[in-house]
């Protein structure tokens, strides 16, 4: 609870602890003109964190004031994500530098338990020390941010270091940018719309055609998802899933560091053909870098014209691995907490804002556009090709662009360089946290949508995280529960209590295998989103094919 | 949405009605799904997070929350399955593992024990988490246990989407989820009004009410005290006590209470409760005292009585029959009031029956009448959930009538206009979409100038005005010089904002206003209720769903004691009583020749004591002593009469001054029939015994009629119900037995089988020629301007937490510790000038009176004017406020007087 303000005697103020004057001021001022619409509000928080690096309840108050909104539901959406620091403070001071270790499972591999205690131990009051859910670096495990700056291959040495030296920026990689873009031969298929007009009819049967399936976790069919907006009447949304935040994927980032035009494209092009007006890209916080390629590349596409009529605005997440589930997505861009929807209604029908709303992964698009400029049948020919996120204990971890259904041995050998020095192959994951896990017996199995269903898993976002003889699979169980646990969103029973509980259920030496099997089927059965329905995987796939429960 | 929808459930063909969720028609049709989350009322929104009713769906992957899923044509659904059991058995089996076992349980009997007694589940296998929260007792009505808690955020429901007090709020994230507070403050310390609901709503005893509740002997149904609302509730009742109470689904409150209703029961307990009659001693003097039970001496009924009527009667038959007066109760029942006026025209032989109404919307009515013949609101405030848009002016709802403010929040919540016309800040501005902060006392100055508008603009109805109304002309001519352009520096708001709203109010579909004190009481009020019955009608937004007048009605039975008669002009149903007709039907129905010449209006009373007119009163259930314009004088004239017989539940202020008094019953000891302000009739019943010695209202009144001789006999309240009915048109189709069967009906109502009619005139007006009267509003200034020596405005009126004079809230245990001091409201800057804090001590002066009382900053009222409401006895506003009155509603200017302000 918030500690109490100096005693003043209630009866002489009004009731609730008001807005001091000075801070109002000094809020209007840092919010200067901009728009107060209700959906801002986590752009808002944003912007007085940057600020101050912190949100101190006075500002709070002061913000809710000025939004016309309540203090309950500013507090409740400020304290929703992990990004936002609530204090009391009235800031004054320097801003102290937040140190974010990552706790992913790659970086877990790497060592990272080590080294967060070790910054803990030395940087502890000067620096917040916290950790930090996978930040998608898992290629360059283990991963530390300073402030808004990943230092890859983290050690304490060059961690200290960068924050000695105040380095909180993050790095923006060379990338391919709009000139570049269009001078070697991007947004053809876009600029033939603008030149020619939309043959709705010839885009969408392509798609079909290819088979194009959506690449953030769903493996939706892209054309059927179309489909649905062909009745659909007045004011549409198109909504770019950029939240890529399953642990071991770090694909989506690969794709907007380094030619985020070919997502573009596919989304003006997707926004066209349903009758959008309005893009709106949700990024995860932790791609800092990116975001300040796509605010310059946004910029500069409006500027250009190229954008025509459709407006695209960019939103920031703020620390909620649920924001990546569709429904939570659309909840965070209104401005809320991320709680996915009960369904239906579907997106499609009432999504954002009420409105039909189309939503797709960053890849999904950069894929429907190779799939438009050179073709289906191209599409097809190379075996379909997608990103798998690889890393773990290989020599060459990286986003390796392979033909659907690649297997796991294909990736680790052809891709990978093999196993890391000294590791064997022992256990994998075919779809990040929520998969399952796999043992090496599987792997010349097909990785691809469906084609692991008859064990259980399932390859989602293809974050492939590779483990060796040298891991603890139940010490992997732990860091993906544990994952899920900080991650459920707590909107229902099964995900935010069965979570926890299952955490503390297989902290133990060994496990109540029947008492989880029944947890379990509850989470499956009775959660409302991928999460909770998914989260049980891990466990249950390791008590299935390593016997995990004994001690 | 309005077909019926027939599926399967459970292999049976069923039909579900439009709307309906799975888990409703499977409740219809005699099987409960369990529920937590979900709460089974028209108005909370299904949320579906519990999972503990879910069900299966053929051909869906995982299993649908009943209380959200609506079916769908040949849908199968199974309810009782292996699956959908095992999941519902587990998500309980889940909760259960860290709530203190049901031994300990904060509430044994909550809604979460007993589905999971139903389950046969009396512990869960899973282990219990290490911490919990602690308990939050900061509050003195409400008790926060969140180790009980389930997330199931039906008390963020409540105080967001029903009350919309926009205090809860579920803040964290997963396990760590948790309610809070505003900012995670304590519940004492935070912005919360105490409403409850979420008290109400809680199935696990995480939120309960501050007192230990035990097992309830019985219940019973009966209504709220205080407002106008009249909030249907349930009282629950142990070793004939008042334990708790509940709110229950009536027409005007939808099960939705306020602090005050919920909380504030325990009045009739206090142990300054009169169980004697009191009859004076001699010698004494008439006054306020410290120990005023010292100035009497207990007595039996019926030397009590005989005193009482005695008195009455010998003035009466040395002075004349213009020598007293009587003021009646619009807290009382509708039996009560009209037995009251039936008394004093009967008995006393004048017209010299009043009511507070005087005091409240007696200009309002007077415009009403004069416009359209009726005296009450033409549409219920529920109305707001159908209109477009709402004027809310003059009016404080969100502290005087809480639950009727939350019906106007839901509908501006769903996105409907709100336009907020008030000089301070209030609760409802922030869901406003304008806040006409205008300057004091111009009202009329900014209404004429949104009127020109509409007529300038050719924004009026011109059929509605054709057909239904006269006197435009006179309107149009007299708005010509009201221009926004001119006004604005007069009424302090600018041009563009009074021809926006004009624009919003005149050209929307449905258009619909709400007025409260602001507006009545004021030496304008008459003009300024004709300036709003000018706006609905030139833009025809009056006789359909969504539009209309609404004056907030104050008291209880305000409305009731109004149409019963109480008043000095009218017999009851607002009859003159200088209509020879009129006067003949009700000299034949009680027998006796009645007066011809209309009585003396409350304040009237007290200048006519003052000049020896009048001699003797009998008040009940009034308190002018706090409640009188300029009390001083009034409190002097009560010294004055020969003979004063109050009748009441406390030594309130009044009854410091009486002869004899005589100790009534309080509302929960009787029964009768009340009517709200949106003119539903509604059934009080007795709770529980009135304390041994006390005595029901009309019992009394009946009484000291008898021992004036007029040998009235009434076995009880229906015998008098059955004599209005005699003459009053208004209870036409309205039995008691249909009162006590439906527990409300509108009047008018024009069957004995339907309902009342809730919108009045969609045809016509019941004036002689059928059309509304329109009548121009002149701009009067305020009575008494600032000037150098008074150069502050003071505005009197209400808290929350109190009822008026405070005689009841006062001695409510939870109410007065909510608000326990008598403070004087100021601006930041105001304090800043004259260089105090908040809490110290100053005094409030104007030309009749002082008050000391302390300081509260309140960035809501403006600077120039300070705020001080009437109910704290020891800094009475009323001693400063100035008692000239209204020219045709006789109510005086409790909203606008100068003063100075002095540091001590």
């Amino acid at each position: 609870m918030a500690p109490a303000n100096k005693i003043k005697p209630k009866e002489f103020y009004p009731k609730g602890r008001g807005v001091d004057d000075t801070v109002l001021a000094e809020v209007r001022q840092i919010l200067h003109d901009r728009a107060l619409g209700r959906d801002l509000l986590i752009e808002h928080l944003h912007l007085l964190n940057d600020c101050f690096g912190e949100l101190s309840r006075p500002y709070l108050a002061a913000l809710a004031s000025v939004m016309k909104l309540s203090m309950a539901e500013v507090y409740e959406v400020a304290t929703f994500y992990h990004h936002f620091k609530i204090t009391d403070a009235l800031p004054g001071g320097a801003k102290k530098i937040t140190l974010r270790v990552c706790d992913g499972i790659a970086c877990e591999l790497a060592g990272a338990k080590k080294i967060y205690a070790d910054l803990a131990h030395r940087l502890g009051t000067e620096v917040n020390v916290i950790h930090a859910p996978c930040v998608g670096g898992c290629d360059k495990a283990p991963v530390a941010v300073v402030g808004e700056n990943q230092i890859f291959g983290a050690t304490t040495e060059t961690v200290v270091e960068n924050i000695k030296a105040k380095r909180t920026e993050p790095k923006v990689p060379e990338y391919q940018d709009l000139q570049s873009c269009l001078d070697e031969g991007g947004y053809k298929v876009w600029q033939n719309i603008l030149q020619s007009g939309l043959d709705a009819d010839k885009i969408k049967s392509e798609l079909d055609r290819s088979g194009l399936k959506g690449l953030g976790g769903a493996g939706f069919p892209v054309a059927r998802k179309w489909g649905f907006f062909e009745k659909a009447k007045g004011v549409k949304y198109v909504c770019v899933n950029a939240d890529e935040g399953e642990p071991g994927t770090f694909k989506d980032r690969h794709i907007l560091e380094s030619r985020p035009h070919q997502m573009i494209e596919g989304a003006l092009i997707a926004a066209r053909v349903i009758g959008s007006e309005d893009i709106y890209i949700y990024l995860r916080d932790e791609y800092s870098g990116v975001r300040k390629i796509l605010t310059t590349e946004i910029k500069a596409l409006q500027k250009s014209g190229l954008n025509a009529d459709i407006q695209i605005h960019l939103r920031r997440g703020a620390g909620a691995y649920i924001c990546g589930e569709e429904s939570a997505m659309l909840e965070s861009i209104e401005g809320k907490r991320g709680l996915p929807r009960n369904r239906p209604p579907f997106p499609a029908v009432a999504g954002l804002f009420g409105k039909p709303t189309l939503i797709q992964n960053v890849e999904t698009l950069f894929w429907l556009t190779d799939i438009l400029t050179n073709g289906a049948d191209d599409y097809i020919n190379r075996g379909r090709p997608h990103f798998y996120s690889l890393s773990g204990r290989v020599k060459n971890p990286g986003v390796k662009c392979a033909p659907s259904g690649t297997t796991l041995r294909r990736l680790i050998d052809d891709f990978a360089g093999g196993m890391a020095d000294g590791h064997t192959l022992k256990a994998f994951l075919p779809g990040g946290a929520s998969g399952g896990v796999l043992p090496s017996s599987e792997a010349d199995t097909p990785l691809d949508f469906g084609s692991l269903d008859h064990l259980g898993c399932f390859i989602g976002s293809s974050a492939v995280v590779v483990f060796s003889d040298r891991d603890d699979i139940k010490d992997v169980c732990r860091n993906l529960i544990n994952f899920f646990k900080n991650e459920s969103c707590g909107q229902c029973t099964p995900c935010r209590v069965g979570c926890e509980k299952m955490a503390t259920l297989i902290a133990e030496p060994q496990w109540d295998k029947n008492l989880i099997d029944e947890l379990a089927e509850c989470m499956r059965d009775a959660s409302i989103c991928g999460l909770g329905q998914a989260a049980p995987n891990p466990v249950i796939s390791s008590m299935r094919f390593f016997g995990a429960e004994k001690s | 949405m309005t077909k019926q929808i027939s599926f399967f459930m459970d292999g049976q063909r069923v039909t579900a009605e439009p709307g309906e969720s799975i888990w409703d028609v499977s409740r219809r049709l005699g099987r409960t799904i369990p529920h937590l989350c979900h709460k089974d009322h028209k108005d909370y929104r299904a949320d579906g997070n519990c999972r503990a009713c879910v069900v299966e769906i053929d051909g869906e992957r995982v299993l649908a929350p009943s209380c959200r899923r609506q079916p769908e044509a040949d849908m199968k659904v199974v309810t009782d399955s292996p699956r959908a059991d095992k999941a519902r058995k587990m998500v309980v089996e889940l909760l259960l593992a860290d709530q203190p076992d049901r031994a300990h349980a904060h509430d044994e009997n909550s809604k979460l024990w007993q589905w999971a007694e139903r389950m046969d589940l009396t512990e869960s296998r899973f282990p219990q988490r290490s911490t919990k929260p602690d308990c939050d007792s900061s509050h003195p009505a409400m008790t926060v246990q969140l180790d009980s808690c389930i997330h199931c955020n039906l008390c963020v429901r409540a105080c967001r989407e029903i009350q919309v007090n926009d205090v809860i709020g579920m803040a964290g994230r997963g396990a760590d989820a948790r309610i809070v507070f505003d900012l995670e403050d304590a519940m004492g310390s935070s912005t919360c009004v105490a409403c409850g609901e979420c008290v109400e709503a809680c199935p696990t005893g995480a939120l309960l009410p501050a007192r230990k509740q035990q097992f309830d002997d019985t219940t019973v149904n009966s209504l709220c005290p205080y407002c106008g609302v009249g909030c249907q509730m349930t009282y629950h009742v142990k070793d004939g006590h008042i334990q708790r109470v509940e709110g229950r689904d009536g027409p005007a409150n939808h099960s939705r209470l306020c602090v005050k209703g919920r909380f504030g029961f325990d009045y009739i307990q206090h142990p300054g409760r009169l169980t004697k009659p009191l009859i004076r001693k001699p010698g004494t003097v008439k006054g306020l005292s410290e120990n005023p039970m010292d100035n009497f001496r207990e007595a039996g009924w019926d030397e009590a009585l005989q005193c009482a009527s005695g008195g009455l009667k010998s003035i009466r038959d040395e002075f004349g029959r213009y020598a007293l007066a009587g003021f009646g109760s619009a807290k009382c029942s509708n039996e009560e009031a009209y037995l009251f006026q039936k008394l004093v025209r009967q008995g006393f032989g004048s017209n010299n029956v009043d009511h507070c109404t005087r005091l409240c919307h007696a200009s309002s009515v007077a415009a009403l009448m004069e416009g359209m013949n009726s005296g009450a609101v033409t549409a219920p405030f529920t109305a707001a959930l159908d209109a477009d848009v709402m004027i809310v002016i003059g009016a404080r709802p969100a502290s005087n009538h809480p639950v009727a403010a939350s019906f106007i929040k839901n509908a501006a919540k769903s996105g409907k206009t709100l336009i907020v016309i008030d000089p301070r800040g209030q609760g409802l501005v922030r869901h406003a979409d304008y806040h006409l902060q205008f300057t004091p006392g111009r009202d009329v100055a900014l209404l004429n100038a949104i009127i020109h508008t509409i007529i300038e603009e050719d924004l009026i109805n011109k059929d509605f005005i054709t057909n239904r109304t006269t006197g435009f002309d006179d309107i149009k001519r007299h708005v010509k010089n009201f221009s926004p352009e001119k006004m604005s520096a007069i009424c302090g708001i600018d041009a563009v904002t009074i021809r926006t709203v004009a624009r919003t109010y005149a050209t929307a579909n449905r258009s619909i206003i709400f007025w409260g004190m602001g507006i009545s009481q004021h030496v304008h009020g008459t003009e300024n209720a004709r300036a709003l019955i000018t706006l609905a009608m030139i833009t025809g937004h009056i006789g359909r769903p969504g539009t209309g007048l609404h004056p907030l009605r104050g008291q209880n039975n305000v409305q009731g004691a109004s149409d019963a008669g109480l008043i000095p002009i009218v017999y009851p149903d607002y009859k003159s009583v200088e209509d020879d007709a009129v006067r003949k039907i009700y000299e034949d129905l009680w027998g006796v020749e009645l007066d011809n010449k209309t009585g003396l209006t409350v304040v009237e009373i007290m200048a006519a004591i003052h000049g020896d007119d009048i001699k003797g009163m009998y008040i009940l259930g009034e308190n002018p002593a706090m409640s009188d314009p300029d009390v001083s004088h009034a409190r002097a004239a009560l010294a004055k009469l020969n003979h004063l017989v109050v009748q009441d539940l406390f030594m309130t202020e009044t009854a410091q001054y009486a002869d004899v008094i005589l100790p009534a019953m309080a509302f929960p000891e009787k029964t009768g029939t009340f009517t709200n302000t949106n003119r539903q009739v509604q059934m009080a019943r007795k709770v529980v015994d009135g304390p041994d010695g006390t005595r029901p209202d009309w019992w009394i009144t009946l009484a000291i009629a008898n021992g004036m001789g007029l040998n009235w006999h009434y076995d009880g309240p229906e015998d008098v119900f059955l004599e209005m009915k005699k003459t009053m048109r208004s209870l036409d189709h309205i039995t008691w037995q249909r009162l006590d069967d439906e527990g409300a009906v509108t009047y008018p109502c024009p069957g004995d089988d339907v309902p009342g009619d809730d919108i009045l005139f969609g045809k016509s007006f019941p004036t002689k020629d059928g059309r509304a009267k329109l009548v121009p509003a002149k701009s009067i200034a305020p009575d008494e301007m600032p000037d150098d020596d008074y150069p502050y405005i003071l505005t009197t009126g209400r808290l929350l937490e109190h009822w008026h004079t405070g005689a009841m809230t006062r001695r409510a245990e939870t109410l007065s510790s909510l608000e326990p001091v008598a403070t004087v409201s100021m601006h930041p800057e105001t304090l800043k000038k004259m260089d105090i804090e908040p809490g110290d001590m100053i005094a409030v002066a104007s030309r009749r009176g002082r008050v000391e009382l302390r300081t509260r900053i309140q960035p809501e009222v403006p600077e120039g004017m300070v705020f001080i409401p009437f109910c704290f006895t020891e800094a009475a506003a009323n001693l400063l406020t100035n008692p000239n009155l209204d020219p045709f509603g006789k109510i005086p200017e409790f909203k606008f007087c100068a003063v100075r302000v002095e540091k001590i």
